[in-house]
């Protein structure tokens, strides 16, 4: 294992390798690329013994050609095919690991905007194109734009992850190496789009909760905005208005009008905030104004993030080696 | 003029400069579409030359960064839209369809000048939106950047393009009909000559494709005029949704930027190893299985745009087969040259270079396939390196493979061989030295589209640099050794190279009715005479 990482590492030049799935991309490179060596070599020397050996007025035999064989064709279309729909299934499997996040995974949330990464950690403290991560803990990372669309990309991990205005995407990974990775924006994005980069500061769990607990944390943010935005008037226990009660609401199945359920992830409590109006719950009167505009990006992350914690206390606690809040 | 002259031909047939102008004759507008993309190409490779030389310094201390936004954009649009879109369909399918046939001019001549002159037009717009200040969007116009936030002169840039399009059309359906209506007694379908079949694979491909471009940027253009929400989110709309209209005309657009090419480089193959392709059967359904499942691909631009996760699983799937015709092609170009009687001129050099940088080209694609090794390098010079291998690498040199090829019969004349192989050399030398290292600068992270870049990555970029020098200077040698040709050249004869086609049946340069009497087609195509 480790000598088969460390010759990826020569042939591909060094680029280092600082995630849990990044080792894996590697190998399907690699593969990749002796294929492709090999069949373009072979091409290269079947193209110039032809090309010296049927040059024109050699004297090599030169038996009527076949102008066309079945046999040959079915063979070529075969043999592609077959290949390449293993190195499809090769990158498929990476795909759905990258694009599917282990259970638990500690969250912080992104905001991107022309020219800058806006980190809000789940402690409310926040970094701006700077991203402290514990190491060997699954981070996933919520991410979405104020404006344009911007990627997130770190190459050192393998991932790219576009993070497109008028929704809540996310791009989980597990960073191996303690150190300081390179991130760059990769979507286009204006006038200073070679600016927005920044770097991953990856730490040791005790580090990172050193470093998180050193930074003024704003406490409780979230539920600072849950009241400032008026949402505690409503869906509070004992409120006027009879609205639905949002403990445990984060991974549920939420009834609506007509039969049927939705299920309440990250981007229906987005969907759910701004546009209330065509996400109404069955058995509700349909009263809650639309906040579309009126919550800025980074505040509704925070809002959603606390929504999450809400009915947590039923479920296990789950955090990086102890350090989150 | 002296007595070893060739014939006056179509040349000479309408005196004056303005009869260019309002010219019907097929070959006359194959010629005003040269002059015009010749010129289009000079100002996009001027771009790209001020790219090149800005990135010799990480830190861009050459133009500021808007200027750089505003030169890869000019450097996508020019080239994309006015060189590679028309240079092989509309100067060599101009000029070489209705001849290679056996017809006298295409089905709608009027239609043909039309569609020079709306070409043109765009053309123009493209250019005053570049005088006026230019455009940042790059050549994707993604929204909600192109239609909320940019602010160049993007509406202009935009309508050329759209009025650009229609051109397209237009030739596609002119060549559809005339494939259809107008092929010489005895010329079935199955003996028309591969480059003719890669036009009529393209044509579909125009004229089904590029309407949805021009819906896409009028609805770009709706939202940025008058602010009618369809791509941003801010007024309701949704920006992937403009990725995948796009998408659905531009990716079968990458293969009107390559199946003419490869049309092209079968007929040179066969003239210069002097025996029949390979799998004929099968190379002319490959061109209509890539035009066809070129356009069930397009969302592979997309795995990381956070399209479903199952629509990347699909696109992934398609993109791996539409490989598959791809690759048979390579391997019968090569199985051609078994037994043949190879002789290296000029157009067989561009022809054997094509194959080895399309090989290139799509090998790289296969990565680019792989939904986890493209999320690394999507978005990076890796992608930047593959697609230029393909369409500069691939389409440029089977363009300048088909100029050279059919030179002799355009101007009547020969060029100087010995130049015109070297500067094929040199084209493939310095292409290679400015795109390979992009494939290792994208490979360890280097985003696209940045004025600056941290300094790790400045070795590889000086090498490219150093790569685009030596490439332009191979293009240099035949914008000067042919215009000399076409007046002192040699005569060339009928046909110099003792090929097949039906065009090589008539007079150097062709009288203005392209045949004295309508040929009669009696053998297979490429009917070479066996080596002795």
């Amino acid at each position: 294992m480790t000598g088969r990482f460390a010759l990826t590492r020569g042939i591909l030049a060094g680029l280092e390798s600082a995630s849990s799935l990044a080792p894996g991309v590697d190998r399907l490179i690699l593969a990749l690329l002796v294929t492709s060596l090999l069949v373009a070599g072979t091409l290269l020397a079947l193209n110039l013994c032809f090309i010296v050996r049927y040059r024109r007025g050699s004297s090599a035999p030169r038996p009527p050609p076949r102008s066309s064989s079945t046999v040959v064709e079915a063979a070529w279309i075969a043999g592609t095919t077959v290949v390449f729909l293993g190195f499809f299934a090769w990158g498929a499997k990476l795909y759905l690991d990258e694009e599917r996040p282990p259970a638990g995974a500690y969250e912080i949330a992104v905001v991107a905007r022309q020219w800058m990464w806006d980190i809000h950690q789940p402690n409310g403290r926040r970094e701006f194109n700077e991203l402290h991560v514990p190491i060997g803990t699954p981070i996933r990372l919520l991410l979405t734009s104020e404006d344009v669309i911007h990627s997130f990309y770190v190459p050192a991990f393998r991932l790219k992850q576009d993070v497109v205005p008028g929704k809540t995407v996310s791009l989980w990974f597990d960073a191996t190496k303690a150190g300081t990775y390179a991130l760059y924006c990769s979507e286009f994005c204006g006038s200073k789009h070679a600016a927005m980069t920044g770097v991953i500061v990856a730490e040791t769990p005790e580090r990172y909760a050193a470093w998180l607990a050193g930074g003024a944390p704003e406490e409780g943010r979230g539920r600072q905005l849950f009241t400032r935005y008026g949402c505690a008037g409503c869906h509070e226990p004992g409120a006027t208005v009879r609205a639905p009660l949002l403990a445990g609401l984060y991974g549920s199945r939420v009834p609506v009008p007509g039969g049927g359920f939705i299920r309440a992830d990250e981007a229906y409590l987005r969907d759910a905030i701004l546009r209330a109006n065509q996400f109404a719950v069955a058995g509700y009167q349909p009263l809650m104004p639309s906040f579309q505009g009126v919550i800025p990006e980074g505040d509704l992350l925070e809002l959603i993030a606390y929504l999450k914690t809400l009915g947590a206390a039923e479920r296990p606690a789950s955090g990086p080696g102890g350090a989150a809040p | 003029m002296s007595a070893d002259a060739p014939p006056p031909g179509y040349l000479a047939a309408e005196p004056g400069i303005l009869a260019w102008f309002r010219t019907l004759d097929h070959k006359r507008i194959g010629l005003l579409y040269l002059f015009s993309i010749t010129g289009f190409f000079m100002i996009g490779a001027a771009a790209a030359a001020c790219m090149r030389v800005a990135l010799l310094s990480p830190q861009g201390n050459l133009i500021v960064s808007d200027t750089y936004n505003r030169l890869f954009t000019l450097h996508g649009v020019v080239m994309i839209w006015f060189f590679l879109i028309p240079a092989v369909p509309n100067v060599l399918g101009n000029f070489v369809l209705p001849l290679a046939i056996g017809a006298r001019d295409v089905a709608f001549p009027r239609l043909n000048l039309a569609s020079w002159y709306i070409f043109m037009a765009g053309g123009a717009l493209v250019l005053y939106a570049i005088a006026a200040g230019g455009v940042d969007t790059g050549w994707t116009f993604y929204t909600p950047y192109s239609s909320t936030y940019s602010n160049g002169h993007v509406m202009a840039m935009a309508a050329g393009v759209f009025i650009a399009g229609f051109s397209s059309i237009f030739t596609g359906l002119n060549f559809i009909v005339t494939i259809h209506r107008l092929r010489a007694p005895g010329l079935t379908w199955f003996r028309l000559p591969l480059f003719v079949w890669s036009l009529y694979a393209t044509s579909i491909i125009l004229v089904l494709a590029t309407p949805i471009l021009a819906i896409t940027l009028f609805l770009m253009a709706l939202e940025r005029g008058l602010g009618v929400g369809v791509f941003d989110p801010k007024i309701g709309g949704d920006p992937l949704l403009f990725q995948h209209l796009f998408w659905f005309y531009s990716h079968p657009a990458v293969y009107v930027m390559i199946l003419p090419g490869m049309g092209v480089v079968s007929e040179l193959f066969a003239c210069f190893a002097r025996r029949r392709i390979f799998g004929y059967r099968v190379m002319a359904c490959a061109l209509l299985a890539i035009a066809a499942l070129g356009f069930l691909v397009w969302g592979h631009h997309m795995f990381v745009s956070s399209q479903s996760l199952y629509a990347g699983l699909v696109f992934s799937l398609l993109s791996f087969l539409v490989s598959v015709p791809s690759a048979v092609k390579v391997f019968n170009w090569t199985a051609t040259l078994h037994r043949g009687s190879i002789r290296l001129d000029t157009p067989m050099l561009y022809a054997l270079g094509f194959v080895a940088l399309f090989t290139i080209g799509g090998l790289t694609g296969l990565f680019l396939a792989s939904l986890a090794v493209d999320v690394h390098v999507h978005g990076t010079y890796f992608i930047v390196a593959h697609f230029h291998y393909v369409m500069v690498g691939g389409m440029v040199m089977a363009y300048l493979g088909g100029i050279h090829y059919w030179w002799p019969k355009i101007s009547g004349r020969l060029y100087p061989e010995w130049i015109a192989r070297s500067s094929a050399v040199i084209i493939f030398l310095g292409f290679n030295l400015t795109f390979f290292p992009q494939f290792v600068l994208g490979y360890l992270g280097m985003p696209r589209r940045y004025a600056i870049y941290p300094p790790e990555f400045h070795t590889l970029n000086v090498c490219s640099t150093a790569g685009a020098a030596v490439l332009g200077l191979g293009y240099l040698l035949p914008l000067i050794y042919l215009p000399w040709s076409f007046f002192r050249g040699a005569p060339a004869g009928p046909n110099p190279w003792d090929a097949t086609g039906l065009e090589w049946r008539t007079a150097s340069p062709p009288p203005p009715h392209n045949f004295e009497e309508t040929p009669v087609v009696t053998a297979e195509p490429y009917d070479y005479p066996p080596p002795p």
